[in-house]
């Protein structure tokens, strides 16, 4: 068990990894896939960097000055988060962590494809969670719209429900191994008035579905949220002053929760994130 | 005032042949995000008391009602007025917002 895990290791994850680990703390930082800042060729409005210093090399010193300090560092993907009795269990495609506290630096993911018909029929047979929702589509069919392990994940809950889940990639090559069906066609738009009824691809093709649901790439921080219960604002995480969800002990920094996309903003609230989470733990004492 | 608990046998009365407006939350007991907005729905039970009324349907104990208004997802909160449903969310929602549009 964990004082505190975070999922991220970009300048916010980071950054509240260092607070929290110099005030003593037990710190996990999971992070797996690219990091904004990594892609980022040159940050050269970063104070103290005389000629700029490229993302790449920002991002790995980060990860490298949190295990310096002894902030335990674990390269998985996270598919899922969830609440337990005393904290909260993360889940990775291999293993279970847990923790009392846990903070949400994931960078901003986008959460919906742009598919014609999404929004309007979010709700209506459009979901971004399985398990709270297959309920409502026990023996109908339904695909899920991803291409990662995120995908299968979210199959794999539905798949004791409903009567039928297949994986749509949406044009993009499958990246993990299943055994569901999948189907790379591009898709056009989701067909529906009040419910979802068919999926209709670029080659003019349809199926007929009751429920899609997304599962884009790795999960992000707004994917965990939806799932927990935390309160978002589009696809932001909604915080407070001291980076705290309306979750306890659930925290979020960094280009999760929106506002501005920049370096500092990342570092500024996972220092408070990193803080307030400490606080946290010493007040529950 | 509670939470009044909505079933086929009160909806009618409780939700469509009253003057105020109705704030109606779509829950199950499986569900993690529904019990982390059940506090705040109790809450608001509370403080909108004297001129609105908050209810809950459990979709597993009245799957009729959920199936008429079409929820595919839960939490959903729909807010009645005169019997027309006059806003729609889905998925946790802050107090706040749900607050306003009760007045
Ligand atoms: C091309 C480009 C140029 C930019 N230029 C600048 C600039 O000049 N100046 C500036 O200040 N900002 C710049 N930015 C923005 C900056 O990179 C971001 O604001 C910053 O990286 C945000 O930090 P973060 O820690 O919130 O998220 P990120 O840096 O995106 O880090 C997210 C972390 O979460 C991890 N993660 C996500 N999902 C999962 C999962 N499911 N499981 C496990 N781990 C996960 C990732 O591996 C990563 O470690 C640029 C961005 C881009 C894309």
């Amino acid at each position: 068990m964990y004082d505190i895990i975070i999922v991220g290791a970009g300048p916010a994850g980071i950054s509240a990894g260092l607070y929290a680990r110099r005030a003593n703390k037990n710190v996990l930082i999971i992070y797996s896939g690219e990091s904004n800042l990594e892609k980022a060729e040159k940050i050269d409005n970063y104070y103290g960097f005389v000629n700029g210093i490229s993302g790449k090399d920002l991002y790995e010193n980060g990860i490298r000055q949190a295990e310096n300090i002894g902030v335990e560092v674990k390269k998985e993907e996270v598919l899922n988060i969830e609440m337990t009795l005393d904290g909260f269990a993360v889940k990775t495609i291999d293993n279970v962590y847990e923790s009392s506290v846990c903070i949400i630096a994931t960078g901003n993911k986008k959460l919906r494809p742009n598919i014609k018909g999404i929004i309007e029929l979010e709700g209506k047979g459009v979901s971004y969670c399985a398990i709270c929702d297959g309920f409502f589509y026990r023996n109908k069919n339904v695909v899920v719209i991803g291409n990662g392990k995120y995908a299968v994940s979210e199959a794999k809950d539905l798949e004791n429900i409903v009567q039928n889940v297949k994986i749509l990639t949406d044009g993009k090559e499958m990246e993990a191994d299943t055994t569901f069906d999948v189907d790379t066609r591009k898709i056009s738009q989701i067909i529906g008035e009040d419910r979802v009824e068919a999926i209709k691809f670029e080659d003019g093709d349809t199926i007929d579905v009751n429920g899609v649901f997304i599962a884009l790439g790795e999960a992000g921080g707004s994917d965990f949220a939806k799932k927990i219960g935390v309160i978002l604002d589009k696809d932001s995480i909604k915080v407070d002053e001291n980076m705290a969800t309306n979750v306890k002990g659930l925290y979020s920094c960094g280009n999760s929760t929106g506002g501005l996309l920049q370096v500092s903003k990342a570092v500024y609230e996972g220092a408070v994130a990193g803080l307030s989470a400490v606080k946290y733990l010493n007040e529950r004492k | 005032m509670s939470v009044i608990v909505l079933s086929e046998d009160n909806f009618d009365e409780e939700v469509r042949k009253t003057d105020k407006k109705v704030l109606v939350d779509f829950y199950a007991d499986w569900c993690g995000p529904c019990k982390m907005m059940a506090p705040a729905i109790e809450k608001i039970a509370e403080e909108v008391a004297e001129y609105a009324k908050v209810g809950k349907v459990n979709v597993d104990d009245s799957p009729e009602i959920a199936e008429e208004f079409g929820i595919m997802s839960i939490p959903t909160l729909l807010i009645f007025e005169n019997g027309e449903v006059i806003h729609k969310h889905v998925g946790v929602t802050d107090k706040e917002t749900l607050m306003s549009e009760l007045k």
